[in-house]
This record gives structure tokens, sequence and C-alpha cells, in this order.
């Protein structure tokens, strides 16, 4: 891959004084241009054949392709660039790629209706318009190829962008053809590939970000190095939304590589020479607090008005039959089921690097929401948006914390009172201690058992909304769709089945998207439900749900495929277990089966997760086995470890030592089996986090008979007993 | 306090006080970006560097004590043969995702592959453990560690 792209106003600034850093230059050299620094605007299209807001092909044959969607592991640019070139027909061994600048009216995610990755959504939202993309341009650059030798296009093929006249034997590489294609109107309604022509979806390429990742060449946006920058660390009120009372920096001033203290009315910030001073000046600093408000809030106080609000009748989401009437008769069964508060822990601790002057304002981050960190950025600086520039970065994980943009405002806050460039790290405390949180959910579900099957299923979820603050026109009628999702589509014929929402809002926490979304929860819950009712009436766990999945055969295929996979009726040694559970979680049908051992003390370990997916057409089978493998470990460390408390209004954890992560010696073996499908492509980012908690919850309950109804798993529930 | 290391091969030069952490004078003063902070309290092991061609967590290592020993970065690690096969295996089997805790964990791996001819299942445990991957890629490192250590034998 080349790099064609110039540097933006700034950079070319910057490379004339002449003063890089070794780290910076670097930047400049990577095959992959996108991953580094903000190129050529890619709404420039000067001398350039530029079809669309997605592909650009300049004289020399070098194809750019535009990433909408933001790049933090989950291998979208990967993804993305086989689906342009396939219907391009480009030689995807050439292709370059660029981020997509902030521009809504381009780059807008058609699932979301803003500039931004999450939600599992991009391969869904983009499948069709980048298909369409690639075809078009295909089209145009095969009909300039055609006029030139006065032919058909329908007599004209394309392989690695060359274009050969099939008859004559005639060739012409895109490259030779940019003017002449440039003139064309682009055609309306372009024929795709039948699918049994792919020649690179379906196919476990190599993905094009990690050449430079086992070298420590990419440059995340806590890499970032300018000329002259400065580094600063921060320190916010412990108490969450406490504000600064008083700082004596006397002490600060005086370690040496302090160059500035910056109070802002809710943080203190040291601006050094580099990190350690700044920690160093900012341990030196004396700061007092004003608490606030929030000073006497804790952990036990939000579970008990929870739990209040879970009592009152929700929003109904979703309503068949009569539930009241069904739940009055049968078998009864009630249980209530609660999620912690999770912190996203992304291996990047947050960051940005800004250098604002009175009339512009740059920003170097990786983010997963381009456009409003650049609103954001611009309202913090008092500029307009058209003063700020995102230079956006790889992301060095994301899971929804960078959904939210108060860093840049932050950085961009200190930095306006920062002559030059400075870096603004989090140290991993103030990350962890000031994170935007998975909220606390309390799910209530209460059922109804004839003949062997569910009737009658009541499922109420009561919990923070995220949607209403983070997209507020999506919030309609009081229903949060992610809080339900999961849930008001459950994949089991339930003649009687209503879904509640309750909103409830936790004084003082903030609350957000975390990797798995709403589903986590739902899913959890019924899942874990579902294995209750099972065992209280003598069923298999599997074939109990196998009886009420008629509707929904792509779910049903999976979960017999798992059932075969795993060795579901395998013995198994004393204290060891199987958990099955199910999901139909963004547009992908997942069955996944753990295996866990529980010991005396009522420590757990997972043996062996197997995973049936069916997620329709596969782009590429080995991006999608690694998001599986990925989400199950994400998914697992939070069954296990995941538990953010409050206490006296401050978050009780801070690094990973009380914040733990699942580590290699814990991680079981992982074994995923994709269905062939034809059907439209689902989502994996998020759905491979969901089904794994509630499989080993299940597989534990399995070994030990504790229901277990609350994550992450009480250790103390499930040890012997000592009589 | 003007000091001299040897990093990746190279005498460099630069002022740092002697408790000032290597991740910092790496990264901030040196503009060695690809060892990375992760917790600044040798937890994730993030920041994992080679003195000597032993593992080590440079977010606690005061560079005062380094005169003299050898130091390797993710950025030097491919002039080894084991750091090279780490990073091949890494790319053969697609080990990574965001990456960003891939620097420390193919520095492990290359210690690991240094000392131990043919690491079975423990010795990786052992050897990797420090190493946190948010991502969760360890099934794929831990086939990685084995492939590069059988292509050491071939």
């Amino acid at each position: 891959m080349t790099v064609t792209a110039q540097l933006s106003d700034v950079s070319r600034r910057s490379v004339l004084a002449g003063a890089l850093t070794s780290s910076f230059l670097f930047a400049f050299h990577l095959p992959v241009r996108a991953v580094n620094e903000l190129a050529e605007p890619p709404n420039s299209t000067d001398r350039k054949f530029a079809p669309n807001a997605f592909i650009r092909i300049d004289r020399e044959g070098h194809i750019t392709l535009v990433m909408p969607q933001a790049e933090m592991g989950q291998g979208i640019y990967t993804g993305v660039a086989m689906i342009l070139a396939e219907e391009l027909d480009a030689d995807f061994k050439q292709v370059a790629l660029q981020h997509a600048p902030p521009d809504e009216k381009l780059y807008t995610n058609p699932l979301l209706g803003v500039q931004a990755t999450g939600g599992s959504t991009s391969v869904r939202a983009f499948w069709t318009p980048l298909r369409k993309a690639g075809a078009t341009a295909r089209a145009m650059l095969v009909q300039a190829a055609a006029e030139q030798w006065q032919v058909s296009p329908k007599s004209c093929s394309v392989t690695n962008g060359v274009v050969t006249h099939n008859e004559s034997g005639r060739k012409l590489g895109y490259s030779e053809l940019v003017d002449a294609a440039g003139k064309l109107a682009p055609p309306k309604d372009v024929a795709l590939k039948d699918p049994k022509d792919f020649v690179l979806i379906g196919k476990p390429l190599k993905r094009l970000d990690t050449p430079d990742k086992v070298n420590g060449k990419t440059i995340y946006g806590i890499d970032a190095m300018l000329p002259d920058m400065k580094f600063a660390t921060l320190a916010q009120c412990p108490v969450l939304g406490g504000k600064v009372a008083t700082v004596d920096d006397s002490a600060a001033k005086k370690v040496p590589g302090v160059r500035n203290i910056v109070v802002l009315d809710d943080l203190v910030a040291v601006v050094g020479d580099h990190m350690w001073a700044a920690k160093r000046g900012l341990a030196a600093l004396t700061i007092t607090w004003d608490e606030g408000p929030n000073a006497r809030i804790s952990s036990k106080d939000i579970w008990a008005d929870l739990r209040v609000a879970s009592e009152k009748d929700g929003v109904i989401a979703k309503s068949v039959g009569d539930v009241s009437k069904a739940l009055a008769a049968g078998q009864r069964f009630d249980a209530s089921y609660e999620m912690p508060f999770l912190a996203h822990a992304t291996m990047e601790p947050l960051n940005c690097t800004v250098h604002v002057t009175p009339n512009s304002c740059d920003v170097w981050a990786g983010t997963q929401i381009i456009a409003r960190a650049r609103s954001i950025a611009a309202q913090a600086a008092g500029l307009s948006e058209d003063r700020v520039t995102i230079h956006q970065h790889l992301i060095g994980g994301g899971f929804g914390r960078r959904l939210e943009v108060d860093m840049i405002a932050t950085a961009v806050r200190i930095g306006s009172k920062v002559d030059g460039p400075v870096k603004v790290v989090w140290t991993r405390e103030e990350d962890i201690q000031h994170d935007i949180y998975r909220p606390v959910y309390r799910d209530n579900v209460s059922a109804t058992v004839s003949g062997g099957k569910i009737v009658a299923l009541k499922y109420r979820v009561t919990g923070s909304s995220v949607l209403a603050r983070w997209l507020p026109p999506a919030f309609q009628k009081g229903i949060d769709i992610d809080a339900v999702d999961s849930a008001v589509d459950t994949p089991y014929s339930i003649p009687n089945f209503q879904v509640e929402y309750v909103r409830a809002e936790p004084p003082a926490v903030q609350t957000g998207f975390w990797r798995g979304v709403g589903p986590n929860n739902n899913v959890f819950a019924i899942e874990s439900f579902m294995d209750e009712v099972a065992r209280k009436t003598g069923k298999d766990p599997i074939a109990f749900r196998r009886g009420m999945l008629d509707r929904t055969p792509r779910i049903q295929h999976v979960l017999d495929l798992v059932a075969e996979k795993s060795g579901w009726n395998r013995p198994l040694p004393p204290r060891v277990g199987r958990g099955v559970s199910l999901q139909p979680t963004f547009n992908t049908s997942i069955a996944m089966v753990v295996e866990a051992e529980v010991d005396p003390m009522g420590d757990v370990r997972v043996r062996q997760v197997t995973i049936a997916v069916d997620c329709g057409i596969v782009v590429n089978p080995d991006l999608v086995v690694a998001q599986l493998e990925g989400g199950m470990i994400f998914g697992l460390t939070a069954a296990l470890y995941g538990d953010i408390t409050v206490d006296k209004g401050r978050i009780q954890q801070s690094n990973f030592h009380d914040y733990r992560m699942m580590r290699i010696d814990q991680a079981p073996k992982i074994n995923v089996h994709l269905v062939k499908s034809g059907e439209a492509p689902g989502g994996l980012g998020e759905a491979g986090v969901v089904g794994g908690p509630p499989a080993l919850r299940n597989a534990i309950y399995a070994v030990t008979g504790v229901a277990l109804r609350r994550l992450p798993i009480d250790r103390r529930l499930i040890a012997e007993k000592r009589s | 306090m003007a000091r001299t290391l040897t990093i990746n091969g190279e005498q460099k030069s630069f002022d740092a006080p002697p408790e000032m952490p290597l991740l910092w004078v790496l990264r901030d003063i040196l503009g060695l970006t690809g060892t990375k902070f992760g917790c600044g309290i040798a937890q994730c092991g993030a920041c994992t560097v080679h003195v000597d061609g032993k593992p080590v967590r440079s977010c606690v290592l005061s560079v005062g004590a380094l005169q003299g020993r050898a130091i390797t970065t993710i950025e030097g690690v491919g002039a080894t043969e084991a750091g090279a096969r780490a990073q091949k295996a890494w790319l053969d089997l697609e080990v990574i995702q965001c990456g960003y805790c891939q620097s420390g964990q193919i520095m492990a791996a290359a210690a690991l592959l240094m000392t131990t001819q043919d690491p079975d299942d423990s010795d990786i445990d052992a050897a990797m453990a420090g190493n946190i991957c948010r991502c969760g890629t360890y099934v794929r490192i831990r086939a990685a560690v084995k492939q590069a250590a059988s292509g050491q034998k071939s």
C-alpha cells in the first residue's frame, strides 16, 4: 500500500519548522496512510476520480479508500476495504486507507443517524452503501474504457483494477481511466455482484492495520508527538461532580520539569516537560475540594432506590396476548436479576492532545464519534467548527468509552491555558474513577408454565437510559430501545408476553454505552431465568429452550449445532458443569455452551467455550472468529470480576489490582463454528460479549444448584458450606 | 542530569532525574512511543521492555539503575531472533485487535522464547499472565507463542 496524500496545513507547518521527533516522522512513512495522521481531506478530490465519499483513484493508479467507521481493534478497516474493493474489482494489495474526516453529510452511520462507530452496526449499516459505492465506481471506469474502445461495457471485464475487452484482449488500467471516468455521471441503479462471484468477501484475508502493531510503529492518539509539545495530567474531585475549592501549588512549582499549573472549576492539571514531571507535580499539589451534594451517595442507596423503582409499572415496550390473565394461572416463577456498574478500562488510557490558538484548535485523538468531537472542541475553545481540525488515530480500545467526548472537552479546556501543543493523559486511576459507567440494572421476570412451555412472561427492565442522554431523538415515548434490545425481540414463542421499561437514573454516576450494550443485561436475565425454569420443571436446559423456538429457525439451528459441537450430553468430571445461552442480538444468532469448574472454595475456572454463530454473509471469517473470541473474554471478565461501587460519592476502584481483568492463565479454549448463510450480514463487535456471562452462570448453576442472580459472580454463594 | 543509555543497540543521551521511570524517558523524551503506558503500577504489562534480555515493567523501573545495561524495546526487538519469530507468528495467526497491549505481549513472549526452547502451557501462563489484553486475544497469543517456538526448532 502506498501513501498518496498531502499533509494537513498544521502538519505541513510542523514539517517546515523542521523540528520533528523521530516518532512524529514515523507518522508520515507508514503504509496505512490513514493510520496516523489526517491527510488530505477526502472531500478534496483535485486531479482524482472521486465518484463518491469512499473511493479516490489518482492518475498513478493509487486507490485510496475512506473509512467511515473507526478502527478500534474490531478489524473494520479491513472489512470496509474488502467490501469496497470487492465491488470495485480493485487490487486489494494496492489499496491505501484514510480516516474519514468529520462530515455528517458524507459519513453518517445510517443505522445510528450520527457519524459514530458502535452498536455492532458498521457492516450492517454500510454493507449496501459501500457495495453500491464500489460498483458505481467500477461501472464508470468500465464505461470510460468501453467508450475509448467503442465497444459495449458488457463486453468488458475487470480484474485487479485492469479493464479488459474480452474479445480483443485490449487492456486499460484504472489509472488511465481516471480523467475520462471523472467526466461521466454516476449511474443510478448499478447491479451488485452475485455473492457467488465474490473473490474477496468470505475469505480470511489478512488485516491491514496489524503489520505496524507488531513493531511499535502504530501511532495511537496517546503517541501523538508534536514539536515543543508539553505533557499534562490531571486530578478531578474524587467525589463525583465535586469542584475545586483551593489549590496550594508552591511545592508543585518546585518540581523539576513542571511548567504550568492549570486550575479549572472542576479539575487541576499539571503541565510539564514529560508525564513524569506532570505526575510528580500533581502529587505535590495540596488540593481541597468542594465535594458538593454527592458526598453522601453510596452503592447501597443506589441499589435500594433501584429496587423500589423496579416495583412500579413501566412503560410497555412490547405486548403480546394477555400477560396479566395468563400469569394468574399455571405454575408460576418469579426472579429478579441485578447488574453492576462497569468501567470500560480501555488499555489506552483516556488521552487527548490539543493545540489551541486564538483562531484555531487542533485535536489529536482516537474517537468513535469524530463529528461530535469536533463540535465539543469548538464549543470548549470558543471557536467555530471550521477552525477545528480533528486528527483521528487508531484506537487502543473503545468499548463505548470513546463514543463520549468529555475527554476532548477537558483537554481543550486545559490546552486553552497552555502556549503550544499539550498532550493530556489520564492516569489509570483517573480513567477508572471518572469513567462514564455501564448502568446498574434490575430485571424483574415473572412467568407461568404449562405443558412444558412458558405460556406467559412478563419482563421489566429498570435502569438508566443512556440513549436519552446520548441520542435524545431516539428516546421516544419513554422507551429506551437499547435498554430493551434482545428482550422485545426474544427468540422464544411465548403467547402472552410483555416487556416494560422503567427509567431510573442513579444520582451522580454518569452512565454510558459499554460493549454489548442493552443486550448484556437482557440476555443475562432472560437466559438465567430460562435455566431456572427448566431445572424447576425437570427439563434439560437445551431441550426446554428448543421447544419454544418454532418462529426462529436460525436460532434453532445454532442451538442444535452448539449442542452437537459442545458434546452437551457427554459425561463430565465432578464439579464441572455446562451452561447454555442463546441470543438474537444485532441481527446475529448465537448459541454457546460454557464448560466451567467450581472448586470447594467457590473459585470458578472456565474450561472451554463452544460458540455457534449465524451472522449472515461473512465478510471475513477470521475477523468474525476474533470478535467472538475477544468478546467472550470481555464478557467473562465482567461476569467474574466487574464491579464498580460507590461510597461517600467516590468510585472505590482505581486500577487493575482492584478492577480485575481476566488474564491468559484463566482464559478458556474457545471453539467457534460459523453457519454458512446468504442472509444480510449481522453485527459482531458487541454480540460476542453478551452470551458468555449467562452461559457461565448456568454452568455454575448446573454444578452447584445455586441460582446466582447478580453479577459479578459471588464466590461466597457457591463455596461449599462448612457444617 | 545528563545520562546515556544503550537502547536497541544505540547510545541515547538525555536529561532526566535518576528516579524517573524508563517508560517516560522512552516515550516522552526519546519519542519511542511503541512502549505503552497502561497502569503505571506494573499491573498490566503494556510497558514491558527487556533489560539485558529479561522482561521488566518500564513504568516502575528508574533510569538511574540502568547505566551500562542493554535495553531493548518493541522498536528494536525484531533484530533479535526470538523477537522476529514472535512478530511473525503474531501476524501469521492474526493475534492482534486494537494492538495497544501487544508491544508488551510480544516483548514478554520474546523473553520467554529466549530462555525456553519449547514452552508448554504452564510456561506460557507464567510468562504471559502479567500482560492484560482487554480485547481478549489470549487464545491466539498462546497459539502464536507455540508457533514461534516450533519455528525456532526447525
